[in-house]
């Protein structure tokens, strides 16, 4: 085994790519979950934003193209569960799992001709100097534009909901969809738009999994990421700050067993590879045992259904 | 004088039920204008109407003399309609502050708006930090809440549903005091409730409501708390009649019960303590969210606690399970009727084998024996006058006051030893809480302990023995009701708390 | 407008309806799905429902697979239901599955060569103990910590695919296998293995304790206090607990009965059909499961039924790939399409809908 092998720079600096799709995936559920939606279709819109994003790169050739077909893939296949779990009224629960099972499905059928092909590159942003600033540059500033914009976006969701009215709005009608309702605050519309939102940030992760991480497609590429992001959300407590925090944990788990497996550790390559898993249900564990903080920070209305019966 | 709003004609129906049946009624400036009726009169739905959450089918509506049609609650209050409602329009994890924004179409920014609830709270007697979580509130400061935030937007017309039912007597003085300054500025109040001299001694004029229809209309200073009841009821009333019997022997002791709330925004019972004597009724006041949940909960078994805080004949019962005891007799009826006391999608055979498999062998080694829960539940409608098509109906089927008769019924029919019950007659009509009331009493007669959970200061004193109060968890001595004032009663439930009669009064 | 009105008391008639309705519904989705794709719908959905059962040329080896396929359904589904009506939501029967199937072929593996009768009702019990000690985790986690069973119970199968990994290419690998992944292979090894009962039914164990599990979850749910209490805590949790039911111990039983169920299911599997312990030996039964409770409305009877139907479009889907070329990934999606309907025409069953003026909402 060869330890020295692992550079503490790189392996931050690639823990924080690693992390990126599960930080957009939980950013954009934070927002569904704080409107009081709990959407457990996470896996299958990231894997159906993998192939769009995938599929729309290579048939432009542009990465950003890429991006923006994923998010709006994720975000119409987030519309179907918001179409059936806030008009029609079905179980949020089952209506989660039918979306990821239906994703699963989706994707692999869209992705049948992409099998195998290598999509165009998402180069790193050039920030100049900053780059050549010794461990800094190389931490902070050799990402590419997506691990900024994860970054500003996380950002942008903490301030929002914080400080603007719509995120006032956002968080009461978690808290008390009735209430909200009484005051004639549109609840159904609201969490619509926050489903279309969580749906387009999973897709994005989705896509940078399939267009920088691996980079290609293969069937359930995803292996878990979705879950894990919800895992995360639970993990945060439902604060954004928190969300970036577990994204990076987990990113770096992620990327320190697979440098540990290509190290050739002497422990079988099984334990590492189930070891992303064991940490988030060993974190989750931890979060959850602490009931008071729990309770009370999960929006009050989480999961519950709404009808406006007045 | 013009009137300010002018109601004409206002109709909506419900599938089954004609809410609302061409409603017509005026409202002045600066008039305090009742709405009267029984639970199910219509009430709610005409003020939603008029705050623009319902759309009337027909009818018409003026404001100021001008068409007034809200589409939506936002259209209302741009047009200076503003109300405090019964529950749900607060946020128990958001601040004050955000709460009262919310409720405002174009809010200041935060700063500024905690210097204006400061501000226009201590004008108006009522107290509130801005930066505190609403669910840390006090019921009553939680109206405070509601009422700011309507105050802030400088109402021309406020209505008011039901709400001196969160307020103890001498807060409810303090309400009154507000909302006498505010008429005498010029703003309307449209105020709903059921209770006669809340009525008598606040409003100018009244309309009465019966089955969605105006019945009556009157000066309520002019008439009796008797003729008004009359008119909202329909037919005359006769009080639960009672049997003086002398109490026997102890039956349920709770001493010393400490228990933490199983709800973030709870209250935990500190140091309770009273009994209960064979043929006596026990009257449990206090405002809503002092501990009655907690302490139904404590007595039915769903909250166990310390062995020997809670016994049956000086045998500690406090570790057993609902299941446990039943099997001893003590029952319990809690205040949530769908949802707690009964599952709402449930049939009521189903209900009935709820709580009564073990004291009516409905059950034998866990397997269910239906025809003899179906034959138990045929015996509650029967004897407690349900009226529902028959026993497969699903409980949320039923009007609240029949599921009422139900559940009550339903503990009744078990003999208890102790029958405990937390808001027995809230949200029922007259007829059906009468029944219930009678009921309680003659179980008493019959040597059952009863205690009664309640917020409706009259039903207490109309049927309990003795009066206590909660008060944030803990427990008033019990007194005799007899002799009792509502200015002693109101002390015991903890007066008015922090609220300032001093500006109010200048 | 369209707007929704609550029934008083949920519609019955809908209650049967739906589930038909919705297949109706994903038949057309679905040829739609297939003409996109450039194939006949008709032809496919023909292939699909009609010709595993009653083509002359495929019916006959068709056939029996369709209790084959639909036995592992059934019995998870079963699982699953007792804890979907009560609102615990084990979604990792797929990894209970493989464990299940890891520790049978364990026992059987010990025992190797013993030709005792003895050695496959010891698989069957550690099939069953195996997934039931593998859905304790999250139940346990849950009772004790609050910790949400359905995220530990997913997860959970991730970790069970990489020990079903390190198995096939460690500790299980046959030791006169070439080298090859995979276990011995149980179909030659008579004592350990689950035969087909009856020649050209398909009829093995499994499915026999299939047929007993949707007998046993009838009666326990329709005549039962504890399936009483299922019901009960599913409707309204509160109502329960005053009723007097203990939530900790109805998450230990809810989850660890639908965890032994799909042990079985898998040690069924590993021991029968699949004959091997092996990297895929897992085919996402405890996935399909899933959608086969649902269809079957959590009832006993209804999920029988689904499975089969289930059942159906995987042999339809294959032969369908075979005659038609139509993806394998087209029949997973069509099985989604399903729970989506299924889902959205459910609503009827609880509300009117009604055409007229729209209430403010």
């Amino acid at each position: 085994m060869d330890l020295s092998a692992i550079n503490p720079v790189i392996l931050i600096a690639s823990l924080m790519a690693a992390a990126t799709p599960i930080l957009l995936a939980a950013t954009g559920e934070l927002v569904v979950e704080k409107s009081g939606v709990l959407n457990l279709g996470v896996e299958g819109m990231m894997i159906t934003g993998a192939i769009c994003g995938f599929a729309a790169a290579v048939e432009t050739g542009s990465p950003a193209l890429g991006f923006v077909a994923a998010a709006l893939g994720g975000a119409a296949l987030s519309l179907i569960f918001g179409f059936l779990t806030q008009v029609l009224m079905s179980n949020q629960v089952a209506t989660g799992l039918a979306l990821t099972l239906f994703g699963l499905g989706l994707s692999a059928l869209i992705g049948q001709g992409y099998v195998g092909i290598k999509p165009p590159g998402t180069a790193a942003l050039n920030l100049g100097p900053l780059s050549d600033i010794p461990v800094i540059g190389r931490i902070l500033f050799s990402h590419d534009l997506m691990v900024y914009l994860s970054l500003a976006l996380v950002a942008g969701v903490w301030a929002g909901l914080r400080y603007t009215r719509a995120g006032l709005v956002l968080r009461a009608v978690g808290e008390n969809h009735d209430a909200a309702h009484a005051l004639g605050y549109k609840v159904v519309r609201l969490r619509l738009a926050a489903i279309a939102f969580g749906g387009a940030m999973a897709g994005l992760g989705g896509a940078y999994l399939s267009l920088v991480r691996v980079p290609q497609w293969t069937e359930g590429m995803t292996a878990g990421a979705g879950w894990i992001a919800l895992a995360i959300v639970v993990f945060a407590s439902w604060k954004a700050p928190r969300v970036l925090l577990g994204a990076y944990l987990f990113g770096g788990v992620a990327v320190l067993q697979l440098n540990l497996q290509a190290a050739g550790l002497a422990v079988p390559v099984e334990v590492l590879s189930m070891s992303p898993y064991l940490v988030t249900i060993l974190v989750l564990v931890i979060m959850s045992a602490d009931r008071s903080r729990a309770a009370i920070n999960a929006p009050a209305s989480l999961g519950r259904r709404f009808h406006a019966s007045s | 004088m013009t009137a300010l709003l002018t109601v004409e004609g206002l109709t909506k129906a419900y599938p089954g039920v004609l809410a609302n049946d061409r409603v017509s009624f005026e409202v002045a400036p600066g008039e305090v204008h009742a709405l009267l009726g029984e639970n199910g009169a219509g009430k709610s739905t005409l003020v939603k109407m008029i705050y623009g959450l319902v759309t009337p089918d027909a009818g018409k509506m003026r404001l100021n003399g001008a068409a007034f049609a809200p589409p939506e609650p936002r259209a209302a209050r741009a047009s200076g309609v503003a109300m405090v409602f019964q529950h749900f329009s607060l946020f128990a994890a958001l601040s004050v502050a955000e709460n009262v924004a919310l409720g405002m179409e174009d809010p200041p920014p935060m700063g500024k708006l905690a210097a204006r609830i400061r501000e226009v709270s201590e004008t108006y007697g009522l107290p509130l930090a801005p930066d505190r979580l609403v669910g840390d509130l006090s019921a009553g400061e939680r109206q405070r809440v509601e009422i700011v935030r309507c105050l802030l937007q400088d109402p021309k017309l406020l209505i008011m549903d039901e709400p001196t039912s969160v307020l103890t007597p001498q807060e409810v003085e303090i309400l009154f005091a507000t909302l006498r300054k505010l008429a005498a500025e010029g703003t309307a109040i449209l105020y709903i409730s059921h209770k006669l001299e809340e009525i008598r001694a606040l409003c100018d004029r009244a309309t009465i409501l019966r089955l969605g229809k105006v019945v009556a209309s009157c000066n309520p200073r002019e008439r009796s708390a008797a003729e008004l009841a009359e008119m909202m009821v329909g037919t005359k009333l006769t009080p639960p009649s009672r049997t003086e019997t002398q109490p026997g022997e102890v039956m349920l002791k709770v001493e010393g019960l400490s228990l933490p709330s199983s709800n973030p925004f709870g209250t935990s019972l500190k140091d309770v303590t009273f009994s209960v004597r064979a043929g006596e009724v026990l009257g449990i006041g206090g405002v809503a969210g002092n501990g009655q949940d907690e302490l139904l909960a404590a007595l039915s078994g769903e909250a166990p606690s310390a062995g020997g805080a809670v016994s049956l004949h000086g045998t500690p019962i406090g570790r057993l399970g609902p299941l446990e005891r039943r099997r001893i007799a003590v029952l319990a009826a809690p205040e949530e009727r769908l949802g707690h006391a009964a599952a709402p999608d449930m049939s009521l055979t189903e209900n009935a084998m709820l709580t009564a498999a073990e004291r009516e062998g409905l059950a034998v080694n866990g397997f269910l024996k239906w025809p003899a829960a179906r034959a138990f539940a045929e015996k509650v409608i029967e004897a407690f006058d349900v009226r529902t098509p028959g026993p497969g109906n699903a409980a949320r089927a039923l009007s609240g006051g029949n599921l009422q008769k139900f559940v009550i019924g339903r503990e009744v029919l078990q003999r208890p030893e102790v029958l405990v019950v937390n808001q027995p007659t809230w949200g029922v009509d007259a007829a059906a809480a009468a029944a219930i009331r009678q009921a309680l009493l003659d179980l008493a007669a019959g040597g059952t302990a009863v205690v009664v959970i309640s917020q409706d200061l009259d039903e207490l004193m109309e049927i309990a023995d003795r009066f206590a109060a909660l008060n944030e968890g803990r427990l008033s001595t019990p007194r005799p009701t007899r002799g009792l004032s509502i200015e002693e009663i109101g002390l015991m439930m903890g007066g008015a708390h922090d609220m300032e009669v001093a500006h109010v009064a200048e | 407008m369209i707007r929704l009105e609550r029934r008083p008391a949920p519609s019955r008639a809908w209650t049967v309806a739906t589930p038909l309705l919705a297949v109706a519904l994903t038949m057309v989705a679905g040829g739609l799905l297939f003409a996109a794709l450039g194939k006949d719908p008709v032809a496919a959905i023909r292939t699909i429902f009609w010709d595993p059962l009653f083509n002359d040329q495929f019916a006959a080896y068709s056939r029996p697979q369709l209790l084959v396929k639909a036995g592992p359904l059934i019995l998870i589904a079963i699982g699953l239901s007792l804890g979907f009506r009560a609102n615990i939501w084990n979604i990792g029967a797929e990894g209970q599955y493989i464990i299940g199937a890891i520790c049978g072929a364990g026992v059987g593996l010990a025992f190797y060569p013993s030709e005792s009768w003895l050695v496959f009702p010891l698989m069957v019990i550690a099939g069953g103990l195996g997934g039931w000690a593998w859905a304790m985790i999250p139940a346990i986690l849950k009772t004790r910590f609050q910790t949400n069973e359905i995220l530990v119970s997913l997860l959970l199968v991730y970790v069970a695919e990489q020990i079903l990994a390190s198995m096939s290419l460690g500790l299980m690998r046959n030791p006169e296998g070439g080298g090859f992944p995979g276990s011995r292979n149980f179909q030659q090894y008579p004592a350990a293995s689950n035969p087909e009962l009856i020649a050209g039914t398909g009829m093995h164990w499994g499915v026999v304790a299939a047929f007993v599990a949707v007998i046993g979850a009838y009666v326990l749910l329709n005549r039962h206090m504890l399936g009483f209490h299922i019901r009960l805590t599913g409707q309204s949790p509160r109502a329960a607990r005053f009723a007097g039911v203990r939530p900790t111990r109805l998450v230990l039983f809810c989850l660890g009965a639908s965890g032994a169920l799909a042990g079985l299911a898998g040690l069924f599997e590993v021991s029968g059909p699949a004959g091997q312990i092996s990297i895929d030996f897992n085919q996402g039964y405890g996935f399909t499961a899933i959608i086969v409770a649902f269809l079957g409305r959590l009832h006993p009877v209804g999920i029988l039924l689904a499975g089969l139907l289930m059942a159906l479009t995987y042999i339809g889907g294959e032969l369908a790939q075979f005659m038609l070329g139509l993806p394998a990934a087209a029949i997973q999606l069509f099985q989604g399409m399903l729970l989506f309907f299924l889902l959205g025409v459910d609503v009827l069953s609880n509300f009117r809908i009604r055409l007229g003026r729209r209430e403010a909402a």
